[in-house]
């Protein structure tokens, strides 16, 4: 068992060394840096000077020996952009793309649930097939249109909900910025929230429908039914929670994914969170940014991958048995 | 499956995308046969007659692909030749609006591309990038898998571990990747060439992990049967093996993450476009052609975007109602 | 709820309401970044202007751009312009309180020359500042400059004691390797002081109560957001949530005037968009012609100046909102330019002059462009590309964002191109600045023709170039650079295409001036 951890964590550390190293020497071919530093009359000396200062004469195994021992210490340097340390610049976006990214989630949990269990449950209804339309449409047309459509509908002919930036922010604690705890937050957040949380709601939708719909099928559930249990038993006190151990699974799953395809809800709506930082930062070749970005993205991959491995390694007993053995 | 394992998880990450790991070893008898040996006997062919639904979306898809190979024959101008483009007849609305003209049906766009035919094209441009850039996919997923399943210990180990590390960057963090390696390496190239072959890699190397993990599935159960064990008896090489005996009983789940992921790979282009990574406006993709005409939506120029994002939607919807029955269909628990 | 109770919550409630009634915030989006605070961090349009808010320079420039007295109240040129004597205002208060004396604006002279500032242009190298008495200096040149001044106004002063205390005495270099106070931090003389700066996302403007003009704007707050994407940008504006923004794309000025929110100021702009072309190889990068350079041959590039037609550009890509320029210099900046005409759109003529450069059936070559920096930018070099098509060229286009344009066209870059777009508005708003830095012939170690991309060389606009510089009488000093760009144009060293046009929304509720140099100045603003 302990040996299967250590191991499944080394593995882990191993594969953040190569998202590392894929970041690192990847962007270091996008573009050079200085040129984004300095206006059309520097004189080249000093563009060579601010070449040295900044290591880039150096060789590329050395660059990627600082960049990885500066990681560990949560040091990626100074933005080029911003000359903020980037690791303040992206603790103080976290906020917004997190809850952005949580209200998504949680915006495709729920109604993808529901929507999916209905379609299940009224499997030739009218409603069910409307859904499952709209679900396909959903999948059909890129997020930046739909996010223009929303704004364009929302915003500018009706002028219900602000067309971008997260409204009023207020700060909890020494680094967190919400903006739960106000009205022109909330508001702000529904539009950019159901454009991103759109495409995972569809896949929610359809497979607590199709899930559903196996676990009506099986004896488990003819069992209950033929014990006389009431329909609205079986239905959410059976089939349901079975349904919703995946579903859950693949919601915390896809939360990473969220957060990275925030890239282009955030650029349509202007949100302030990492994502736009992040776009901006590959306009600008704001390397330290985009570099710290990818080992970000990278890393909550990993461990939301390491621990609902560690946790099925504990909760399920055939393959605890197959460690032990 | 009250309580699943993280293959199973895995597998349903896949299903999220349509494809079912769970459904591989349902498939067919384990006697190698040719894919449409098997859909011609099987059950499916009936059951795509008797979808009214797949019927229309094949049919819809059919007529797209026609358009898109016979784009030359059936457009009335080149939209890649600038010689043919009069920025005079720019912005123009559809003919039967006030202001059309005659000449161009559905209008022009900002440059005087004539929108009917811009559509042709670009949608030529589109299904060539996705499918060839799932196509790339397919085959750098099922080599790895395969060889990850069959092969077994370090080799898988270190397959799935590359395939988290891919995970870990989303499709258009990669086309950025690639797009800034290319640029560097090709400095002074023509782009409009390039940009092509950029996104068929960016597409063809950031979705082949589910055809990987499915195939990988499919095959450490398939390895342990006893047609592969004979055939290994008998001494056939393992290369033989896993193409002629293990590959046709495990590729089956791979046409409905083929199909479904045609239509993730168009949208991808799309939003790379939009993000500025995609084709030249002098190329113009159906994604290129939005974000041309997403810039033109306030201004009341709504053809230039219309168009295009409509006949995306209604591509992509066929696409995907066609993997959804395909699904459907080769589930056998569902049938 | 008792009484007393409820009156105090209403008269609350009032007091909430007068506050709210009275309060003026202004919501400003741009395009662009305000990425550092330090004035000598980085020479753009747009930084310049927000600071501007923030920090002032010894002159200023007013609504019509003219020259004005800034925190020098007036100034003397003696010695044939080798010395200037500049008399500062007098009860000038930072915004931490301080007094502002000629010992800051000396601090100031030698950091904006210091290494690592992007402004050291602004003061020349060898000038001496000598103080004379607390409020009045002189500065003594090496060479009359009797331009000297021009761009002062965007030379922000410094408190020297501030800096000093909080270790930012050196200038932030764009190539920062450590964070800096002033890069984060604002402490100027100006009508405006910054609340909380959050780069890249959000600067809160208040007026600054000891400033010591006399405000022509009603603010009580101006919130800075960037928003670079145009369509939500106009959409914000559209929707009200905010009040100004720049730009608004050109195809949007309808939709934006059509709406009873807001409106579109309009006006031209003194940046000249053109095409150059790469005069220096003897092969050019991106090109079916070998072994020759077909643009070192004046037929070619006159060919390229007829195939052109700017008036279609102007109409259907610019949507009327440009002016087609014969010159590489705004009209509003040099007397004579009406004396020039465009060549007539031509393009039979333009084939035959390629036929006699021995192109009969044209030839290929490729083509950068940015893609994201001016207006329409992309669009003028498709269209190009399809007036070129038509006499037989074949351009590969190259349209791309401005960070891998600039990367790979500059100086830095090493000129790698071989028929570009760019812009170029003069910083002194003078000819000489686009002799100087855009026809001139480039050499190593010399500023001259550094933006000079394609290397057009002509050594006898050089040698008139240096004698506009110091010539004091103006009618001389055009009867020069009209002399100049008599050359310039019959050598087609260029094509240029237009000035563009300003366009900046702002709400129904505001009123605001436009400078023709596109810097949005709230402190010129009234709020409804």
């Amino acid at each position: 068992m302990l040996a299967f951890v250590v191991r499944r964590i080394l593995q882990s550390i191993l594969v953040m060394l190569a998202v590392a190293l894929i970041a690192f020497t990847l962007f270091r071919f996008v573009g050079d840096p200085v040129n984004q530093m300095v206006g059309a009359d520097t004189p080249q000396a000093e563009v060579e000077k601010m070449r040295e200062v900044l290591g880039l004469n150096d060789s590329t195994l050395v660059q990627f020996a600082r960049f990885i021992w500066n990681a560990l210490h949560f040091d990626f340097g100074i933005s080029y952009q911003f000359r903020q340390s980037v690791t303040a610049l992206l603790a103080e976006r976290a906020p917004a793309t997190l809850e952005l990214a949580l209200a998504a989630a949680a915006f495709a949990l729920v109604v993808g649930v529901l929507m999916g269990v209905y379609c299940a449950l009224r499997k030739d209804g009218f409603l069910a097939k409307l859904f499952q339309a709209v679900s396909l449409v959903g999948v059909s047309l890129p997020t930046f249109l739909i996010g223009i459509l929303l704004i364009y509908l929302f915003s500018v002919a009706l002028n219900w909900l602000p067309s971008n930036g997260r409204g009023q922010v207020v700060k909890v604690g020494d680094w967190w910025t919400t903006g739960f705890l106000t009205v022109s937050g909330w508001k702000a957040l529904i539009l950019p929230a159901i454009t991103l949380g759109l495409f995972q709601m569809t896949l929610i939708m359809r497979l607590v429908r199709s899930e559903m719909l196996e676990v009506l099928r099986t004896d488990y559930i003819k069992f209950a039914r033929a014990r006389g249990l009431t329909t609205r038993a079986i239905h959410f006190g059976h089939a349901l929670k079975n349904t919703l151990i995946p579903v859950i699974t693949i919601t915390g799953l896809q939360l990473g994914s969220i957060i990275a395809f925030a890239i282009i809800t955030e650029t349509v709506f202007n949100w302030p969170g990492m994502g736009l930082l992040f776009l901006k930062a590959v306009q600008n070749v704001d390397i330290p940014i985009m570099a710290a970005y990818l080992m970000l993205i990278g890393f909550l991959f990993v461990m939301i991958n390491l621990i609902v491995d560690l946790l099925y390694a504990f909760v399920d007993p055939r393959l605890r048995a197959a460690m032990q053995g | 499956m009250s309580h699943p394992n993280p293959e199973e998880i895995k597998g349903l990450t896949t299903a999220l995308t349509g494809a079912s790991a769970g459904a591989a070893p349902h498939l067919g008898p384990p006697r190698p046969r040719s894919l449409i040996e098997r859909m011609k006997d099987s059950d499916i062919w009936l059951s795509f007659k008797a979808s009214k639904l797949a019927m229309v979306a094949a049919l819809v898809f059919v007529l797209m692909t026609f358009g898109a190979i016979f784009a030359p024959l059936l457009a009335t101008m080149n939209p890649f030749d600038p010689a043919q483009i009069f920025l005079a007849d720019s912005s123009l609305p559809p003919a039967w609006a006030t202001g059309g003209d005659p000449r161009f049906f559905l209008g022009t766009d900002d440059q005087g591309r004539d929108m009917y035919s811009a559509i042709l094209y670009g949608l030529r441009i589109s299904l060539i990038v996705g499918g060839l850039g799932v196509l790339l996919a397919a085959l750098i997923g099922i080599t790895l898998g395969l060889v990850a399943g069959y092969v077994g210990g370090r080799v898988d180990a270190l397959i799935m571990r590359i395939a988290d590390v891919q995970l870990t960057f989303p499709a258009i963090l990669i086309a950025l990747l690639i797009d800034g390696v290319f640029r560097a390496l090709v400095k002074t190239g023509n782009k409009e060439e390039s940009a092509m072959f950029v996104l068929i890699l960016s597409i063809g190397l950031s979705f082949w992990v589910q055809y990987a993990r499915t195939i990988r599935g499919s095959t450490m159960v398939e390895k342990n049967k006893d047609y592969v064990q004979a055939a290994r008896l008998v001494g056939l090489p393992v290369p033989i093996i896993m193409l002629r005996h293990v590959l046709p009983n495990v590729i089956g789940p791979t046409l409905v993450i083929l199909t479904i992921n045609l239509g993730l790979a168009i949208i991808t282009e799309a939003t790379l476009s939009f993000l500025g990574v995609g084709l030249p406006p002098t190329q113009p993709s159906l994604g290129t052609l939005i974000s041309i005409g997403q810039r033109y939506l306030f201004s009341g120029d709504w053809w230039i975007v219309a168009f295009p994002g409509l006949t995306l939607a209604i591509l992509v919807l066929a696409v995907n109602l066609l993997g959804d029955w395909l699904r459907d269909a080769l589930n056998p628990k569902l049938r | 709820m008792s009484l007393r109770k409820l009156l105090l919550v209403a008269s609350t409630t009032l007091a909430l309401g007068i506050t709210m009634a009275s309060a003026k915030t202004l919501r400003y989006a741009n395009q662009g970044d305000l990425k550092s605070l330090d004035p000598y961090t980085l020479n753009e349009t747009t930084t310049n202007a927000h600071l501007g808010h923030v920090y002032e320079g010894l002159t200023s420039r007013g609504k019509n751009l003219a020259i004005g007295p800034g925190l020098a109240e007036r100034w003397e040129i003696l010695d044939g312009a080798k010395k200037w004597r500049f008399h500062l205002r007098k009860g000038v208060k930072f915004h931490n309180g301080e007094d502002f004396t000629a010992d800051d604006v000396i601090f100031s002279a030698d950091r904006v020359r210091a290494q690592g500032s992007n402004f050291q242009t602004r003061v020349p190298k060898g000038a001496k500042f000598n103080k004379i008495d607390s409020h009045t200096l002189e500065v003594e040149l090496e060479s009359p400059n009797p331009i000297l001044i021009a761009q002062w106004d965007t030379w922000y002063i410094v408190s020297k004691k501030w800096a000093e205390a909080n270790g930012s005495a050196a200038p932030t270099p764009a190539a920062a390797t450590t964070p800096s106070h002033i890069a984060l931090n604002a402490n100027g003389t100006g009508p405006f002081r910054i609340e909380s700066h959050q780069a890249g996302v959000r600067t809160v403007f208040k007026p600054h109560a000891g400033w010591w003009g006399k405000p022509e704007h009603n603010l009580t707050e101006i919130i800075f957001t960037p928003i670079p994407n145009d369509a939500t940008r106009v959409a914000a504006l559209l929707a009200g949530d905010v009040d100004v923004i720049e730009p608004v794309p050109v195809q949007d000025i309808a939709r934006v005037n059509g709406s009873d929110k807001a409106r579109v100021l309009a006006g031209p702009e003194l940046r000249t968009i053109f095409l150059g072309f790469d005069q220096t190889r003897d092969e050019l990068l991106e090109s079916n012609v070998k072994g020759k350079n077909p643009f070192k041959d004046v037929r070619v590039r006159q060919a390229f100046n007829m195939a052109i037609d700017k008036e279609t550009i102007k109409s259907r890509v610019m949507r009327g909102l440009s002016t087609p320029s014969a010159l590489m210099i705004a009209p509003e900046l040099f007397a004579f330019s009406a004396a020039y005409q465009s060549p007539k759109f031509d393009p039979d003529g333009a084939k035959k002059l390629l036929a006699d450069a021995g192109y009969p059936n044209g030839f290929e070559v490729g083509m950068d462009c940015p893609n994201d920096r001016y207006v329409n930018d992309g669009q003028i070099c498709q269209a190009a590309v399809g007036m070129l098509a038509r006499i037989g060229v074949k351009v590969n286009l190259n349209a791309q964002p401005k960070a891998q344009y600039f990367a790979k066209v500059l100086k830095s870059g090493g000129y790698k191109t071989s028929f570009y777009l760019l812009g170029w508005t003069p910083g002194t708003f003078d000819s000489h600045n686009v002799l100087h830095d855009i026809h001139g012939c480039r050499a190593d170690g010399s500023p001259r023709g550094e933006s000079n991309l394609g290397g057009y060389c002509n050594k006898e606009v050089d040698a008139l170039t240096d004698k506009i510089l110091v010539e004091g009488d103006s009618a001389k000093r055009n009867q020069m650079i009209k002399q100049a760009f008599d050359i310039t144009t019959k050598e087609f060293a260029y094509v240029p295409l237009h000035q563009q046009a300003l366009a900046w929304g702002i709400s129904r509720d505001v009123t605001l001036t436009q400078r023709a140099d596109n810097s949005v100045l709230l402190y010129w603003a009234t709020k409804k």
